[in-house]
């Protein structure tokens, strides 16, 4: 297969995947493609299992049925040395930052270094600095996990997260809860990134504004399946009521304001008939 | 009738499921221990955390078992005249039962609680699932050292106790009761046996280690991420530590002293 040919196969494949925690259905054939280096923005209510999607995409997790492809292998059949192989090619950024609270900034982007390479300690350094220097967080090498800002945090994350140069990187709600400063650092961050690196970037959020800026590609999922997927032009154009209600931000529509149940009035006339008796 | 039966099964059920999760994790544990080797640093690391910093609350325990064991056998052996036979009561009662035991209750309390919450806290921080996506296996990285410096030095300061409580016995029987320090000593190697004494009280000791940390290694990895899950952990920690530990001393001591 020639280069070209590479840069145009999907860097991920998932095809009708079903998953189940518990009896609770997540996903119901859910189908989608990850182009290789874009950015790629799957975005859905809370608890429609974007965080879940990340998680079976890097192998943490098995499909009840379906199949994910990452770089042409399927994750679900790999074996633990080749799954961990593949997992050294692509990085994850967690909501919380998921820093290790024993050791330093340093040491935390280190920590990929030392694990993988036999690197001398003076090249590892170099790097280490050199990536924190690009999160803007250098000078905060000697920091401890505990005397971060959640977004500091998420930089460090990132830094950690691109140590070993992967091919991808899955960001796992890389907007929640941060200032409209930090908020704009990570977005920055996560653009420079990918254009400088030539990365392919997954983002799962329910950040409508953020995510559409910088997405080559937006996948809008509930209820287990895709309900639109395209370019943002394109998702803009043809969408859906369900998505616009999303994208709009509007608080009722086709998904409902009032939790499904009995009619107000049923439950009225049933409290004085209840009385009555 | 048929609740209490459905009840009964279904607790059976959880603990089989517990059962089946704690020993599926202890085999990969045991599978991953060539990292304990080959990543000595963390486990040395790991040695000091739990053993080195569980040996002053070791040896003050020890040293008042030992004191008190002095007293009680004192008044108890004066009655027969035989106080100089201190010696060999205070070793006896301390390598046979109280070192492994009291050991094994005071570093499931110290080491074990603390186990289980920094494991349990690490999985509810991600930290465990980052690993894991960092392509680095929390069995080799975080369990298997941990597992084997619990393992390791519970033995050692079961050792430590019965020595210490040797000494305390010794400076309430000597020093402030009378008792002969030749007598007390030589008494003392004169009653214990080295394979039947000693070596029963090691391998029980071995056995608490092992049992008290898988228990505390298992409950942090199984612990529901959230702070009442920790919270539960470690409670169930030094609660299912204190009863496998004092549950498996009666059926070790039925099966070495009978």
């Amino acid at each position: 297969m020639n280069e070209e040919r590479v840069a145009d196969t999907p860097h991920v494949v998932v095809e009708d995947l079903v998953f189940r925690r518990g009896r609770k259905l997540i996903f119901d054939g859910l189908s989608l493609t990850v182009p290789r280096g874009r950015v790629t923005t799957v975005m859905g209510p809370s608890g429609t299992g974007k965080t879940t999607l990340l998680r079976l995409i890097g192998g943490q997790l098995r499909p009840d049925s379906g199949r994910i492809w990452v770089d042409g292998e399927e994750v679900a059949r790999l074996s633990t040395r080749r799954l961990y192989a593949l997992r050294k090619r692509m990085g994850m950024l967690f909501q919380t930052g998921a820093l290790l609270t024993d050791l330093n900034v340093f040491e935390n982007v280190a920590f990929p270094l030392r694990e993988h390479t036999d690197l001398p300690e003076e090249l590892i350094r170099n790097l280490v600095l050199m990536k924190l220097e690009a999160v803007g967080l250098r000078a905060a090498r000697d920091l401890s996990p505990s005397q971060l800002s959640g977004g500091m945090a998420r930089r460090v994350a990132l830094a950690r997260a691109i140590a070993l140069d992967p091919d991808m990187i899955l960001y796992d709600e890389p907007f929640a809860g941060l200032d409209p400063i930090t908020m704009g650092q990570i977005v920055t961050l996560i653009q420079r990134t990918n254009r400088t690196l030539g990365l392919t970037s997954v983002l799962v959020t329910h950040d409508v504004v953020e995510a559409m800026d910088i997405s080559d590609q937006v996948v809008l999922i509930a209820e287990g399946r895709v309900m639109d997927a395209g370019t943002v032009e394109q998702v803009r154009a043809g969408m859906s009521a369900w998505s616009k209600q999303f994208l709009e931000g509007r608080p009722d529509g086709p998904v409902p304001f009032h939790y499904p149940g009995d009619s107000y009035r049923d439950d009225l006339v049933r409290g004085r008939e209840s009385r009555n008796d | 009738m048929i609740d209490a039966l459905a009840n009964l099964g279904r607790a059976g059920l959880r603990w089989l499921s517990v059962l089946g999760r704690a020993s599926i994790f202890l085999l990969r544990v045991l599978r991953s221990q060539d990292a304990v080797v080959r990543r000595y640093r963390l486990t040395f690391a790991e040695i000091y955390s739990v053993g080195v910093r569980s040996l002053l609350i070791i040896a003050v325990s020890g040293l008042f078992v030992g004191m008190v064991l002095g007293y009680q056998g004192y008044i108890t052996l004066v009655r027969f005249g035989a106080a100089e036979a201190l010696g060999g009561a205070v070793a006896l009662a301390l390598v046979r039962e109280l070192g492994p035991v009291v050991t094994a209750l005071l570093f499931a309390g110290r080491a074990g609680s603390a186990l289980t919450a920094e494991i349990g806290l690490m999985k509810t921080t991600e930290q465990l699932s980052a690993m894991e996506m960092m392509a680095v296996d929390p069995y080799r990285r975080v369990f298997a050292p941990r597992f084997f410096a619990g393992f390791l030095s519970m033995p050692l300061l079961a050792a430590i106790f019965s020595a210490v409580g040797v000494i305390g016995g010794y400076i309430v029987g000597g020093g402030l009761l009378g008792v002969d320090s030749g007598a007390y000593f030589s008494q003392m190697q004169a009653v214990t046996d080295w394979r039947e004494d000693v070596v029963s009280g090691v391998i029980k000791s071995i056995v608490f280690g092992f049992v008290v940390t898988w228990i505390a290694v298992f409950q942090g990895f199984d612990a529901e991420p959230t702070s009442e899950g920790i919270s539960r952990a470690t409670t169930q920690t030094v609660v299912m530590s204190a009863l496998a530990v004092l549950g498996l001393d009666f059926v070790l001591t039925g099966m070495m002293f009978t």
